[in-house]
């Protein structure tokens, strides 16, 4: 189960400064979609406003439309908790809750939420969600202990644990390697295309082979200036976009030869 | 490997419709939560309010009556004459405590900040920080039976040395004045002076202290080039604050001083001789349990006065404070 | 940069063909000796300092501890008159207890709760006022809060009215602000990260307060709580004027005086300052800086035990 998402004429602001404009998506389900582009050009912001973790920041708003399963998810009647609920993230730095076991920060989604779950039940969710994010067989001896006494590699994998225990249509992952070592890369990067076979991922990075390796489709994020708002560039298929890009200013980012 | 060892998102949970009107999970408990933690914020600011208020209600009665009226309690005096000898003697013995901790306060603080080695910085910082968690009484204690047999020597033979000078004449035992309770309120306001200054020295960029190395400068030069000018608001602030705590102490004066007869009215400038001053404070402590009626009121009158010495001094101090912060900010 | 100008005993800033020599000038002697001066004033500061922490510590000891006896911690002071030498402090340590628990159930959930406001909720005007107005309230005088208890209670109840729910009051209004203060530090140590996670997995911000901030940042809370609870169990002007002090415990909080161990200090130094009553007010004053010892060791104990690390 995993649904698409239709981006029209979304604007971002941070109070009164524009920083993301005129963003026209479509993001396809079952498949995963990259948002490269250079620093400051608000692909990670555009991703925070999919599930609208944008608004946490004060003042942050948004204009225009995102729209999953036919709802506007900025519609008047739709809470944004209801929202993170179905569309999940994972960030840049791993950040396991570190006063919870393995285990406690895998049901972290369920019990934070003050569900009851009974003890079969859960055990069965951990289990499911670690074999999900290919770390069961990692932890399985130690649910009990700290999650913040695992590697980098591991903290995030068990993040990524976290947010599909939620079963979530969606998951939106900012820049989830940027903070590992190339063999826990290596190993999230596997974990992605696994996951993509129930799961519509949208990914921000900042790696281009990481994006070519990984992705269905790319979407390129510019400046004109700096100063000016982001905007995408153009999308396409990850092979066109790295073969053969319509723009020019996505073929000098591309190849390396940009400012 | 296989797929079915995942959560299925299908029958998992079964997702629910993003714009169902019925179902906004923790809308209620946002907004309890938010109101009451609002409702504590603003119940601390109506507190400050009511100090005030509940003073000023009380105090109404002597503010309004004739001199007559409460000559009893206050031996003729009138409720301003009353006040202001108190008003006076506070003053004067904060005053006296500051120049004896504020100079010492700094000595410390650059002690801690950039004279100690790091590893005695910490407990020597911590051995200042335990003077203030003693109690105000157990001060008064070790003033009255340490302090005083122990300055008596000392203040005879200021007083006769420099006999000349009014304002350390006259000198007689016990050493039950004014300065004696002033050494105490220095002792008591030593810590948050230093710990106040020790912040801003720290705070001193890394640039300018090396820029002053780089220069040649010794230790000293350090301190005093780099140093201290930087921290010179944070000074100022700690010392307001230190000004506010000895203002508004009670138990040490109580303890120590013996005030001056109850009904006279002095402003007297000899602080090494006892039976001249008192203060607001102390003055409310000795007198309430005999107090009743008006003359509560003309007590509550005097611990106005205190709140609104006192409440303009920590404005002042913080509002440096707040200045300072905004501006180191913005480098 | 100002440091150059200023600098009254350093070279001449023309550089000279000589070959350069480190030795030791007569103006760097005297910079010298102005250096190893200060050095010395400034330790000689510390150890000044250290003189009325040692005396007092060795002064309370000594003489406190020629009174602490079993009898002395469990007998109260019925029926003790003149020069009779027996007599405790049973009733005022329990009604220390008793006011200073009063005044933490007071002031804990509203320093908390105003805390939280400050750091997760507050934005603008409000927050700054009141972050102001805390830092201001920190420099009430102790007494000036005991006569607000007894202008209070004056009006709602009576003149008359002593009981240790005034003085309960009165050491919350001193006590208010240091929680606030102490509160809103350690939430701000709790890294966003973490409150993002929350948002991310569809935890509403209250549950993500209270489970995910309040629980990582436990530890740093409860230190605070038991670090302002140290400052204001020692408070003795307040409780002068609100409870005063009687011979007997009495468990009523809201009717009638009550002991205090800091009041019960002051009235036997005040009733007989070379006698008995001295040598009651030295061990007055041990046991109850035992307590804030025992207060500030719990807290180091609390925050070094069970803190979370932070990278």
């Amino acid at each position: 189960m995993s649904k698409r998402i239709d981006v029209s004429d979304l604007d971002i602001y941070y109070g009164d400064f524009l920083a993301v404009k005129g963003v026209n998506m479509a993001i396809e389900p079952r498949s995963v979609t990259a948002l490269i582009g250079p620093s400051g050009c608000g692909k990670s912001t555009f991703l925070r406003t999919l599930n609208r973790m944008h608004e946490v920041i004060p003042k942050a708003r948004v204009e225009g439309k995102a729209v999953m399963d036919g709802v506007d998810i900025y519609g008047r009647d739709v809470d944004p908790v209801e929202v993170r609920r179905q569309i999940g993230m994972v960030f840049q730095r791993p950040n396991p809750f570190p006063t919870m076991s393995i285990k406690e920060n895998v049901l972290a989604g369920v019990k934070l939420n003050n569900k009851r779950l009974s003890r079969s039940d859960a055990d069965a969710l951990v289990e499911r969600s670690l074999r999900g994010a290919n770390l069961w067989n990692e932890v399985k001896d130690r649910l009990d202990k700290p999650g913040s006494g695992l590697s980098g590699g591991q903290q995030q994998r068990l993040c990524i644990a976290r947010a599909i225990a939620v079963s979530p249509q969606v998951l939106l992952m900012d820049e989830p390697c940027s903070a590992l070592d190339p063999i826990s890369t290596l190993a999230i990067e596997d974990l992605i295309a696994e996951l993509k076979a129930d799961y519509t991922i949208v990914i921000v990075t900042h790696n281009m082979q990481q994006a070519s390796r990984v992705s269905d489709r790319t979407g390129f994020f510019n400046l004109e200036a700096t100063g000016k708002p982001g905007q995408l560039v153009e999308m396409d298929d990850t092979t066109t976009m790295f073969s053969a890009p319509s723009q020019k200013q996505t073929e000098d980012y591309i190849s390396g030869r940009f400012g | 490997m296989s797929t079915d060892v995942r959560p299925d998102p299908v029958d998992a949970v079964a997702p629910e419709p993003l714009s169902d009107h019925t179902k906004h999970p923790g809308r209620f408990g946002n907004r309890l939560f938010s109101g009451i933690s609002l409702a504590s914020g603003i119940l601390i600011l109506a507190t400050l309010v009511a100090v005030a208020a509940f003073l000023l209600r009380e105090a109404l009665p002597a503010i309004t009556s004739s001199t007559q009226d409460i000559a009893d309690f206050t031996r003729g005096l009138s409720l301003g004459q009353y006040i202001a000898p108190l008003v006076f003697g506070t003053v004067l013995a904060a005053i006296i405590a500051l120049v004896i901790a504020v100079p010492l306060s700094i000595a410390i603080a650059l002690f801690i900040a950039h004279y100690a080695p790091k590893r005695l910085a910490g407990p020597v910082a911590y051995a200042i920080d335990l003077l203030a968690a003693i109690p105000s009484v157990v001060y008064g204690l070790w003033g009255f039976y340490w302090l005083v047999p122990l300055v008596g020597p000392f203040f005879d033979w200021v007083s006769t040395t420099f006999s000349f000078i009014p304002l350390l004449a006259d000198y007689a035992p016990p050493a039950k004045n004014i300065t004696s309770a002033a050494v105490v309120l220095a002792v008591m306001v030593l810590p948050i002076v230093t710990a106040v200054s020790r912040e801003v020295f720290l705070q001193t960029p890394r640039l300018h202290i090396e820029a002053s190395l780089a220069l040649g400068a010794t230790r000293w030069e350090v301190a005093r080039m780099a140093i201290l000018p930087f921290g010179r608001s944070g000074v100022i602030s700690a010392s307001m604050l230190g000004l506010g705590r000895a203002l508004g102490e009670t138990m040490a004066v109580l303890m120590i001083l013996a005030p001056f007869a109850k009904g006279s009215s002095f402003f007297s400038w000899h602080i090494l001789q006892s039976a001249q001053h008192q203060t607001i404070a102390a003055n409310i402590a000795q007198q309430i349990r005999e107090a009743h009626g008006l003359s509560v009121s003309v007590l509550i009158a005097s611990g106005l006065a205190l709140f609104a010495i006192t409440l303009v001094v920590n404005m002042i101090a913080r509002w440096i404070v707040s200045r300072r912060a905004a501006f180191s900010g913005a480098n | 940069m100002a440091v150059q100008t200023q600098s009254p005993t350093g070279p001449t800033p023309t550089p000279t063909d000589a070959a350069p020599s480190f030795a030791t000038t007569a103006s760097g002697r005297r910079r010298k000796r102005t250096n190893t001066i200060m050095a010395v004033v400034v330790t000689v500061a510390f150890l000044i300092a250290l003189i009325p922490l040692i005396s007092l510590l060795v002064e309370v000891v000594v003489r406190g501890g020629k009174m602490i006896s079993w009898d002395f911690l469990t007998t109260d002071m019925a029926g003790v008159f003149g020069d009779m030498t027996t007599g405790g402090v049973e009733h005022a340590i329990l009604g220390t207890l008793q006011i200073t628990a009063l005044a933490t159930l007071i002031s804990a959930p509203i320093g908390l709760l105003a805390a939280i406001y400050l750091v997760e909720y507050g934005t603008g005007r409000l927050a700054k006022t009141l972050t102001f107005f805390v830092d201001v309230m920190t420099g009430i005088p102790s007494i000036v809060a005991g006569l607000f208890a007894v202008a209070l209670f004056a009006l709602l109840v009576g003149p008359a009215y002593r009981s240790g729910l005034m003085a309960a009051v009165a050491l919350s209004v001193l006590m208010i602000p240091v929680v606030v203060r102490s509160c809103e530090e350690m939430l701000r140590l709790v890294p966003n990260e973490l409150r993002e996670a929350a948002y991310a997995l569809g935890v509403p911000k209250w549950l993500t307060i209270i489970k995910v901030v309040l629980r990582t940042s436990l530890a740093g809370i409860v230190t605070s709580i038991v670090l302002a609870i140290a400052r204001v169990i020692g408070e003795t002007a307040p409780l002068l004027l609100t409870v005063g002090i009687v011979t007997t415990v009495n468990t009523n909080m809201l009717d009638g005086r009550v002991a205090t161990l800091p009041v019960f200090a002051y009235s036997q130094y005040a009733q007989d300052s070379q006698g008995v009553g001295a040598d009651r007010a030295w061990g007055a004053a041990l046991v109850l800086i035992v307590m804030i010892m025992l207060l500030n060791l719990v807290a180091r104990f609390i925050s070094r035990r069970f803190s979370i690390a932070e990278k």
